[in-house]
């Protein structure tokens, strides 16, 4: 019992750092989803539940389109889907006896910071670190998107549009030290860049909305690259926990 | 036809529980299958790259803001600059370059 409040303890003083980033963050994502048509409680509604930065963009892309709701699922699950190998990786990483309520628990406060931070600690995990986590990240995560939605309406246009590229700087602090560690992925990053430039500018392709477009340029294009460039097999045992450390790379 | 904004939120919502709790509910073991840790691997940043690029164009008020944050923010990440210093530097691109372009044109 006692151990349990020291992981929480623990927990929450990991999370403060992480709490103060989403915070700044999720103010951008808020001005994205004030774009959408979203109040301000709507974002943090929509960010307590996600708490997802690149998953909520698209989901904001989606809503802007009025796109249908089957289009939203599909979206989601393509973007979200690393969180796939992360909640692979912390299964190994908790002790078999865990119950399912913590595993559903955890599972569903996996974010790409908090997934960091738990995959670092020593020994099986402890839930009651990730709860103490989740307890000051997430609700800052929510509480930045939904000032985020009611200050857009409140900073003059040249403030607005700097911020506006805020989030796209996250993105390219993921992308690009990946590249540089890995030639193959950098590749596929030009790639990427090349193609959704090129798909932009063919009328054809002007009737799809910008989230379905994203959905299905990323599974053809990471399906292509699997294809060519298989990822290098780890360890045994660790391939999930291998894994692991890109992805969370490229998040901090 | 409209949709609720509720309802979009609930199925985004639903889809990324769903997501993020299956495998650690679900699987024990670990994934096999070549191609599909591969496809896993590739797909973080696939996802971003197609998003950001050629949006962060058009996300600001003139074009070419957007192309030199893009290009600032590429500089800066290759040297080792921290995630909430890219964002950060991105901004401050665009700001400046909004406020000095009137004076050129």
């Amino acid at each position: 019992m006692n151990r349990d409040k020291n992981a929480f303890i623990n927990g929450i003083r990991d999370g403060i750092p992480i709490a103060l980033g989403y915070f700044s963050v999720a103010f951008s994502l808020g001005i994205v989803a004030k774009k959408a048509g979203l109040n301000p409680f709507q974002g943090f509604l929509s960010s307590l539940l996600n708490h997802a930065s690149a998953g909520e963009y698209a989901e904001f892309t989606v809503i802007m389109a009025n796109a249908p709701y089957l289009e939203m699922a599909f979206v989601i699950l393509v973007t979200n889907i690393r969180y796939m190998l992360m909640s692979c990786a912390l299964s190994q990483k908790f002790s078999p006896k865990t119950s399912q309520l913590h595993r559903f628990l955890v599972g569903f406060g996996v974010t790409d910071e908090i997934f960091g931070i738990s995959i670092g600690r020593t020994g099986a995990l402890n839930p009651y670190y990730n709860y103490g986590a989740m307890a000051i990240a997430l609700p800052s995560w929510a509480a930045g998107t939904g000032i985020g939605v009611v200050a857009g309406n409140i900073l003059p246009a040249s403030a607005v549009s700097a911020l506006s590229v805020a989030l796209y700087g996250m993105f390219i602090a993921i992308i690009i030290p990946a590249s540089k560690a890995n030639r193959v992925v950098g590749g596929v990053v030009a790639a990427s860049f090349l193609i959704s430039f090129t798909v932009s500018k063919i009328p054809l392709f002007d009737h799809m909305s910008d989230s379905m477009k994203i959905s299905l340029l990323t599974v053809i294009i990471a399906g292509v690259a699997a294809y060519l460039f298989p990822a290098k097999d780890e360890e045994e045992g660790e391939e999930c926990i291998a894994d692991a450390p890109d992805t969370t790379k490229e998040v901090r | 036809m409209t949709h609720s904004i509720y309802l979009y939120i609930f199925v985004a919502a639903a889809v990324s529980c769903l997501i993020r709790v299956l495998p650690l509910t679900l699987i024990r073991g670990k994934i096999k299958n070549q191609f599909i840790r591969s496809f896993l691997y590739y797909v973080p940043y696939v996802t971003l790259a197609v998003m950001t690029f050629p949006a962060i164009i058009a996300a600001p008020q003139i074009p070419i803001a957007g192309i030199l944050a893009l290009v600032a923010g590429i500089i800066a990440s290759w040297k080792g600059m921290n995630m909430l210093g890219i964002a950060a530097l991105c901004c401050a691109v665009v700001f400046v370059c909004e406020a000095v372009m009137p004076y050129l044109a």
